[in-house]
């Protein structure tokens, strides 16, 4: 296949190799304007651009999900309407608004 | 409803077992209900990536091509005629008797049945090592769905660890890919391979692929070598410290672990149905009891990498055989299913023969130094484990109980073999004699709102 290798952006992690020709979806992300390709699921499209999609309850570490197949729970991330979704698992829409950190207000 | 005087079939997956089974139901007139929690059918192997994707199948599936097209065919035909009753993205819950409760996208959801197939299949057998809680440590199985689904790759430098089929295919898939991939480490010695290979020569074909494979990867892949640590900054890992099979240490740099020894049988769903479960030496795990044709209990019957982990061909005949006897059960015409059997018998040959090759690594997990996280939804370390185990003793639902290991989200998915393995370690017994986590309602976190409402 030829690839059509593309850097992760500052700050992500994720690697796109293939497929890059699909329609970009924006979103928002703690706040910020962010661009995925329609397709993506939530995961992938935050670790394109951020290198994770939560912080730990028990540790210090943050978390980016670990299996993608729903198994593991690892990626649960915060909406900014106060619910979670499991992001390797649901696709990102156009106008979603994701936090890595619930807002303080909630604390 | 159906032609079997009105019984009710469920089958909850829609991999290769479920989707074989639920065609040889359809051919007999039978119409049953398929849930998944895939967006589209086709299991993990055969994933399909979402609309828009527009990789040939020979670029997703490679060798496998055409075994992927014929089954994802053979579904959307049922689905275009009507002739089954599917439910994708949705999770089950809990079974008790006769009904079960899913998670769908319009909520809850439950479901009665006269008969049960489940074909839940199988995930990555994980073991822990130092640093696997960091965010860029993911399982062998999610860089292969990333590659496929997404085509991405989860990090720029790619380190691949563990033992396994996937481990070689993982890493050719991701070269071929156009992915920067740093090394591949078995923890299998060449001497544990030579071992399983006279038994592998059940699938001649496969054992040269895989060999073809392995020797392209060149002087990436070291084998029989001892996994250290994962060194971690704030982002996730900066390098792999192993050592070689002559007991030299290496570090080698990366922004990305793939973690994986073979795969662990789903069987979450199969506990709550009221299976009995044995240990299996040679899968180093606890596995459903079954007849030959999958019948574990009256109406309740197992197919695929949930049941015995043969691997896709294996799913699609143990699918087969699975729905053949729910027919024979229900007193309708069923196909001879002697030539399947023999398939399966040659298919449990190869697959014995390959876990012995790459073999779960007991004596690397028994070695974790105590601040080693083996739990990482609750970061329960290794030193607390061992903790609960000199003071509650050495069973698996206690350790739990005192300890929290396999008490978080993913329900000791991937923790609970470790875990054993340490009980084992710490109370000199063996792991069997260390017990199986007791599966508990619900198999997935759901909002409790859902429940909430209707009460």
């Amino acid at each position: 296949m030829t690839s059509e290798f593309q850097p992760a952006g500052p700050g992500g992690r994720i690697v796109r190799l293939a497929e890059n020709g699909r329609p970009q979806v924006r979103f928002r992300l703690d706040g910020l304007d962010c661009q995925a390709l329609a397709g993506d699921t939530v995961l992938t499209a935050v670790l394109v651009c951020a290198s994770a999609v939560r912080q730990s309850e028990f540790g210090r570490e943050k978390r980016a999900g670990f299996c993608l197949m729903g198994a593991c729970q690892d990626c649960w991330i915060w909406q900014e309407d106060g619910g979670r979704l499991r992001a390797c698992s649901t696709l990102v829409a156009e106008g979603m608004q994701l936090r890595t950190v619930p807002p303080e207000a909630w604390l | 409803m159906t032609a079997s005087g009105g019984e009710k079939v469920v089958i909850v997956g829609a991999g290769p077992a479920g989707i074989r089974a639920a065609e040889m139901l359809v051919q007999a007139g039978v119409r049953p209900i398929i849930i998944d929690e895939g967006i589209k059918a086709g299991g993990q192997i055969y994933r399909r990536p979402p609309p828009g994707f527009v990789r040939s199948p020979e670029q997703l599936y490679g060798s496998e091509a055409r075994k992927a097209e014929a089954l994802h065919t053979v579904f959307d035909r049922m689905l275009a005629a009507g002739q089954i009753d599917y439910h994708p993205q949705s999770s089950v819950l809990t079974i008790a008797g006769d009904f079960l409760q899913a998670l769908t996208p319009a909520g809850r959801k439950d479901f009665t049945y006269d008969r049960l197939i489940l074909a839940t299949g199988a995930m990555d057998r994980l073991a822990p090592i130092p640093g696997w809680q960091a965010p860029g440590v993911f399982s062998l199985g999610a860089a292969q769905i990333a590659l496929k689904a997404q085509g991405v790759a989860l990090g720029s430098r790619i380190v691949l660890a563990g033992s396994g089929p996937l481990l070689t295919l993982v890493a050719t898939q991701l070269l071929k890919a156009g992915a920067k991939i740093a090394a591949i480490l078995d923890t299998s010695s060449i001497r544990d391979q030579a071992a399983g290979l006279p038994g592998m020569l059940a699938r001649p074909g496969l054992v040269l692929r895989g060999l073809l494979m392995r020797a392209r990867l060149g002087r990436l892949y070291h084998a029989g070598v001892t996994l250290d640590r994962i060194e971690t900054d704030e982002r996730g890992p900066v390098g792999l410290c192993w050592r070689d099979a002559r007991g030299r240490a290496h570090v080698t740099a990366c922004d990305m672990v793939g973690l994986g020894w073979h795969l662990r049988a789903e069987t979450q769903l199969a506990g709550l149905a009221g299976c009995t479960f044995d240990y299996d030496e040679s899968w180093s795990q606890w596995l459903p009891r079954a007849d030959r044709m999958g019948r574990a209990a009256a109406g309740l019957y197992l197919a695929g990498d949930g049941l015995r982990i043969l691997g896709a061909d294996g799913a699609e005949v143990a699918g087969r055989l699975a729905a053949t006897a729910c027919l024979a059960d229900m007193g309708l015409p069923s196909p001879d299913a002697r030539s399947d059997l023999r398939r399966l018998g040659r298919y449990e040959r190869f697959a014995r023969a390959m876990a012995r090759a790459f073999p779960w690594p007991g004596e690397m997990v028994r070695a974790v130094p105590d601040d080693t996280v083996v739990c990482r939804c609750e970061g329960v370390t290794a030193g607390q484990l061992r903790e609960s185990v000199i003071y509650g003793g050495g069973e698996a639902n206690r350790v739990k109980s005192l300890a929290r290991v396999g008490m978080g989200r993913c329900q000791g998915r991937y923790c609970q073999l470790a875990g054993a393995e340490l009980i084992a370690g710490t109370a000199c017994i063996r792991v069997c004699d260390a017990g199986r986590l007791r599966e508990q309602a619900p198999a997935r976190p759901l909002p409790i709102g859902l429940w909430v409402r209707d009460a």
